[in-house]
């Protein structure tokens, strides 16, 4: 019942290796200089983890949802940035997958999951939409028989780097159920008329790239579009839905660093004449974190194998997210205490984890639109 | 108990919220991300009388009462945290213990300066073996003839890379535990004094801190604060009185985030309406109020008791311990409140959850306030 | 990974869903009124295999799983924790035999709770020693090849009702602590054996909680269970095996908190709307939902675990202190959502608050497992 399969066990042990001998050593360095990841990735591509959802036709691994949730932990636990870059290129590939004609995926999913397109972005939020990505402005218009994109997107990952990007636009201007008037878009990097503006300035997550985009008269044929006309929130949500399972994973993998060095910190620092180990206080702390992170794991792992054999599972990323990304939150908080006043110092990593996992409860729906989410489906 | 504030404090504090909105507000994210101490605006702070608010004005200080010193440090702190545990560290840390200690001579020279706020202080308790406990200092003062050699490392000294002067403890009898503990007030250009660079740190980014090395240091026996072995006395006291200026510190740094959250939720709108209406952001709002409020109680109520002369260990822990973690909360909902944004360095409020954490921390982590105050009821 | 469960679970929990909807949940009130121990419903239960279900076939038992064994008692504790705890206190009573005992010690104990619906009991606890098993003061004289026991134990379910009891005591010094602590089997019948003041009780007051005295009760080696020593052994090896239980304790309360209080908001107006309008009830809900899906996961698997022989003692303490914890915290909001109401005894919401609080309590308070699992950590990788 709980025990990974042999394929999941292979692509965590790779995702560990890799993490532990080569993420860890550099994400203090990447951090401090914001530096994009881009070697990593391509070492990441080359070990089939851009496309672990994805069919082996398009390169991909098809280990399964569990597979990606495991992995992406694993690559989390190394650096958290490169962690999320991963894990939009994964999102793309699958929802590229799932919703594409044969000749999109021929075109783009092999790309991403070979590394020669060094990432992919998802381009649903604007300025004035967030959480309430119905309400987004950017216009699609016809033309002949393409179409014509025109507006700005807001924090989107990756925008400055991505090879290929689904961005959602207004194909219709229904003011009676404005998400009904939605389509996405595949555009390619570098298309006529896309920029992206300058990076933003994170608290965390640094070595990943946040960019604004506007899209003026961007033109895009008609095999551009990503499904049909007015499926593209549909799109977005299920796209949302498998992605909440990886921030999730990623806040996990984070968390477990930070439990990591806590305990290796708390045998090795002393006061009052013993190891601050011994004090209750602190081993409280370490309980619940461990507890919490549990109970995490198991969330996120439903989540990902109600996903695998094709369930409805809404509700449980839901879950997965909002109960993962605050425990991770708060196991963060207490590595920094445990470190004292090392942990409010750059030297050691609880500091960098703490920046880090603050976004997690933010991005790909905050915890209040996961409640939401959950509310709704336990009054139905 | 009076609950009203005197017509005095209002003014002090009145002055200060303008002074913050005009000269600190508007630079403090700069000053972060330049890490840049902002030596003018404390200059003007301290010619405002806030190097010594509650230090007497015959010593320098503008004789008001601990009261106004916390609602000061509050404000100052709304502004610009790093400013606030600055002037802080003047106050509490340093003037404090030489007003109480200090022999006239002393206070002539080390402490008017300071309190009028010419010349900056510093407090050097901590090394990298002794934090939460304070007693394992190996930072040695050696007798010889009329002076000291004091030989050692603090680290994490707010001000360090800028004050005039350090109270500093050391050693003098390792055989003895706390009371061989004494404590010495130092001023920094004394040769063997040697600062390393200013700590890389999660936030307070504008308030320098550094590791000191002493080397061979010779202190005149003039310079002793009290007698040998009162070290640990002197830095215990001291701290009741620092932990209300790092309580007030962290309500001011809540404020600048709950009125920051308050304001965006008016603006920013999801699904038609302003975030303000939807309830989940209602009651995050209401409980960061309130909480801020219990928190102003208490640091007030401590500050009190330590004008009216009285014992106030229990209370400042109180203080120092509900402030501070009610501050992270109350920040933490702050960047919540505001999505995507909060996590961008373009708004104050993302520097607001970095500055808030340190009060947690520094002066005695959250789990020393809890061993201080239980230790004090298990009576 | 699969989250599923087996067709025969599936029918076991069909059928304890059904009891405790049918018999449970009707009389649950009264029972808890009144503090009436629910021997008609154990008896039945008793008959559709849902006592003692630990207990191997060679035993005359079903044999079922920690898995299967948590599925179940969930849904009794959907409809009254008093019962469930009264269930799980004879399975407590069977492990330190099923653990520990001889062969013949199983087929005559084991087998007379499964030839008849009787009771028997787990007798750890002291007055002065709950958390501090070894700091217990019953102590065992040896006289010859005989045993001489005599102490006072306390909080013991099913004391007064027990026709047997699994008890702890102590064979030497109380200065080695925990390695004179020694397991025997006694019958209620011995001379010497009586049953002390009955609890009146905050929650779970359908159960049967007293306290059991054992004056010069003589032994032999017949009512030796394991080794001379091997007491303590066997307690803590019973308790990494029984948690998982209180665990299931936690999400049938949960799930019943959950499911009434959907109801009732769902209903109840305030401001010219159904309450589940407003968010922070919606919220809470959603809090609350987390919650029972956390423990139950936590609980599976720990059970999961037991079952495939990789027992591991920090995965049952996550799911007790979690579930417990959880389960009060969720009964408590249960109580909110209802207002006034939900204060009284007209809606099942109160009890599940009073309910709910043993759990924190009972087989390890949730202090005590925050210990176990801080010690098994630290010790990771040391
Ligand atoms: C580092 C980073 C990377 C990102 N990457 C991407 C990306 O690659 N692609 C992309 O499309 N987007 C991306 N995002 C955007 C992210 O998904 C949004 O920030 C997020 O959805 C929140 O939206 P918002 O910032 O507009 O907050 P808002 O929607 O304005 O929310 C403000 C506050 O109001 C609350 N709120 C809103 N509605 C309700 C309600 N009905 N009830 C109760 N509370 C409510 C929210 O929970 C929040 O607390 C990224 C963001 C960050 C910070
Ligand atoms: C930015 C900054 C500025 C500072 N400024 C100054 C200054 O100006 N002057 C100065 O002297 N110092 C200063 N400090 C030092 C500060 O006061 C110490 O960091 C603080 O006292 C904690 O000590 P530590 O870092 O050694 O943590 P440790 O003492 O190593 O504590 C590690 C962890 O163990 C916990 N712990 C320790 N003992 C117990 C116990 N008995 N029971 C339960 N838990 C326990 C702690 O709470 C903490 O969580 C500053 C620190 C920082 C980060
Ligand atoms: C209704 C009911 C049924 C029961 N059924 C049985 C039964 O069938 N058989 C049986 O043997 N026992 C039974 N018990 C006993 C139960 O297991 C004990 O009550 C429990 O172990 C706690 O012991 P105590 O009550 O003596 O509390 P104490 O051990 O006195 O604990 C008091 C408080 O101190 C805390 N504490 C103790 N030690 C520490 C520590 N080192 N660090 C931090 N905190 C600590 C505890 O968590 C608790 O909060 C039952 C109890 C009840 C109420």
């Amino acid at each position: 019942m709980f025990e990974p399969s042999e394929s999941q066990r292979l692509i965590r042990e790779t995702a560990r290796n890799y993490a532990q001998g080569s993420l860890t050593r550099i994400a203090s360095e990447l951090d401090r200089e914001a530096r994009f990841p881009a070697a990593q990735l391509g070492e990441l591509a080359e070990l089939g983890l851009m496309g672990i959802n994805v069919p082996e036709a398009y390169g991909g691994a098809a280990a399964g949802a569990v597979a990606h949730a495991l992995a992406m932990k694993e690559i989390a636990q190394g650096c958290a940035s490169t962690a999320v870059t991963m894990g939009v290129n994964n999102m793309v590939a699958e929802t590229i997958c799932r919703f594409g004609t044969d000749a999109q995926k021929k075109r783009y999913v092999p790309e991403i999951t070979s590394g020669r397109f060094v990432a992919a972005s998802f381009a649903l939020s604007e300025a004035q939409s967030g959480s309430d990505a119905g309400a987004l402005r950017t216009t699609a218009r016809r033309d002949g028989s393409g179409f014509v994109l025109n507006g700005s997107k807001q924090w989107i990952t990756s925008g400055d780097r991505a090879g290929v990007l689904i961005v959602w636009a207004r194909t219709e201007q229904s003011a009676a159920k404005p998400a009904k008037g939605i389509s996405a878009f595949l555009v390619e990097g570098g298309a006529k008329g896309l920029h992206a503006g300058r990076h933003e300035d994170k608290m965390g997550l640094r070595a990943s790239s946040t960019v604004p985009l506007t899209l003026e008269d961007v033109r895009v044929p008609a095999t551009a579009l990503l499904g049909n006309v007015g499926d593209g929130f549909r799109i977005a949500l299920s796209a949302l839905d498998g992605g909440r399972i990886g921030i999730a994973s990623q806040a996990i993998g984070i968390a477990s660093a930070a439990l990591e060095e806590s305990l290796q910190y708390a045998k090795d620092r002393r006061t009052f004449g013993q190891p601050i180990a011994n004090h209750q206080a602190i081993r409280f702390m370490l309980a619940d974190v461990a507890t919490e992170l549990e109970a995490a794991r198991l969330l996120v792992l439903r989540a990902a194998a109600f996903k695998e054999a094709e369930r409805p599972f809404t509700r449980e990323a839901s879950m997965a997210k909002v109960f993962a990304t605050e425990k991770a939150n708060h196991a963060c908080d207490v590595a920094v205490q445990i470190h004292g006043g090392y942990g409010y110092v750059s030297e050691f990593a609880a500091e960098r984890h703490y920046r880090d996992v603050r976004v997690t409860t933010i991005y790909e729906g905050t915890s209040e639109v996961q409640r939401f989410v959950i509310a709704r489906e336990a009054l139905k | 108990m009076q609950i009203d504030l005197s017509e005095e404090q209002r003014l002090l504090r009145d002055t200060c919220r303008e002074f913050a909105d005009k000269e600190l507000r508007p630079n403090a994210k700069k000053w972060d991300r330049e890490h840049r101490f902002p030596a003018e605006a404390v200059k003007k702070l301290f010619e405002l009388g806030l190097g010594g608010v509650a230090v007497p004005s015959e010593w320098g200080g503008a004789g008001m009462d601990n009261v106004s010193y916390a609602l000061a440090i509050e404000e100052i702190s709304r502004g610009c945290a790093s400013t606030g545990v600055t002037l802080s560290v003047n106050n509490s840390l340093y003037c404090d213990p030489i007003a109480k200690y200090g022999t006239d001579g002393q206070k002539e020279s080390f402490l008017t300066p300071y309190a009028r706020g010419e010349k900056l202080g510093c407090f050097g308790l901590t090394e990298p073996q002794a934090g939460s406990d304070a007693a394992e200092q190996r930072t040695t003062a050696v007798r010889k003839g009329d002076s000291y050699l004091i030989n050692g490392t603090k680290n994490w000294i707010t001000n360090g890379p800028v004050a005039d002067a350090i109270v500093l403890f050391t050693m003098t009898d390792l055989s003895k535990g706390t009371k061989g503990i004494t404590c010495f007030v130092v001023e920094t250009k004394t040769p063997g004094f040697v600062r390393q660079k200013a700590d890389e740190k999660l936030g307070i980014c504008a308030s320098p801190s550094c590791t000191i090395f002493f080397e061979n240091m010779e202190v005149p026996i003039s310079q002793r604060l009290g007698q040998e072995g009162d070290g640990f006395k002197i830095a215990m006291s001291t701290l009741d009185g620092g932990r209300i200026g790092i309580g007030a510190q962290a309500i001011g740094i809540g404020r600048a985030a709950f009125e920051e959250a308050r304001d965006y939720s008016k603006i920013r709108k999801t699904f038609d309406i302003p975030i303000f209406q939807h309830q989940a952001i209602q009651f995050m709002l209401a409980d960061m109020a309130t909480a801020l409020d219990a928190a102003r109680l208490l640091v007030l109520r401590a500050a009190w008791l330590k004008d009216q002369g009285k014992r106030h260990t229990r209370e400042s822990s109180m203080a120092k311990l509900f402030a501070s973690e009610a501050a992270n909360r109350v920040a933490d909902k702050a960047v919540q409140i505001h999505g995507g944004m909060g996590y961008s360095k373009e708004l104050d409020v993302e520097r607001h959850f970095r500055d808030a954490r340190i009060t947690e921390i520094y002066e005695g982590t959250s789990e020393i306030q809890r061993l201080v105050i239980s230790n004090l009821l298990l009576k | 990974m699969d989250f599923s469960i087996t067709e025969e679970q599936r029918q076991l929990v069909e059928t304890a869903r059904k009891f405790t909807r049918e018999r449970i949940i009707p009389v649950a009130q009264k029972l808890d009124e009144h503090g009436t121990f629910p021997i008609d419903i154990c008896k039945e239960g008793w008959e559709l295999g849902l006592m003692n279900v630990e207990i191997p076939s060679e035993y005359g038992g079903l044999g079922l799983s920690c898995l299967d064994h948590v599925l179940m008692m969930e849904e009794i504790n959907y409809g009254c924790a008093g019962i469930g705890t009264t269930l799980a206190g004879n399975n407590l009573a069977c492990m330190p035999l099923l653990l520990g005992g001889s062969e013949e010690q199983k087929r005559h104990y084991l087998g007379m709770l499964t030839e008849a619906p009787i009771f028997a009991a787990y007798a750890c606890s002291e007055p002065d020693a709950g958390s501090d098993v070894a700091g217990m003061r019953t102590t065992v004289r040896k006289v010859g090849d005989e045993y001489v026991m005599t102490g006072q134990k306390r909080w013991i379910t099913n004391g007064g009702y027990a026709s047997w009891y699994s008890v702890f005591g102590r064979i030497g010094d109380p200065k080695d602590r925990h390695k004179g602590v020694t397991c025997f089997v006694v019958p209620r019948d011995l001379p010497g054996v009586s049953v002390g003041k009955k609890e009146d009780k905050l929650g779970q007051r359908a159960s049967n909680t007293t306290d059991v005295l054992f004056e010069e009760v003589k032994l032999t080696r017949k009512n030796l269970v394991g080794g001379e020593g091997e007491g303590f052994k066997i307690a803590m090896k019973t308790f990494d095996r029984s948690r998982p239980w209180i665990a299931a304790g936690a999400t049938g309360i949960m799930r019943r908190a959950l499911d009434e209080s959907r109801r009732y908001a769902l209903e109840r107006k305030a401001f010219g709307q159904p309450i589940a309008q407003f968010q922070a009830i919606q919220f809470m809900l959603a809090e609350m939902a987390m919650k029972y899906e956390a423990t139950r996961l936590l609980m599976l698997k720990a059970a999961w675990s037991i079952g495939e022989g990789r027992i591991d003692a920090i995965e049952s303490s996550y799911a007790k202190a979690f579930g417990a914890d959880s389960a009060m915290a969720v009964a408590t909001d249960a109580v909110q959502i209802f207002g006034g109401y939900g204060y009284t005894k007209e809606y099942p919401v109160e009890k599940l608050m009073r309910d709910a609080k043993l759990l924190q309590i009972y087989e390890g308070t949730s202090q005590i497992q925050r210990m176990v699992i801080a010690r098994n950590l630290l010790a990771q990788g040391a």
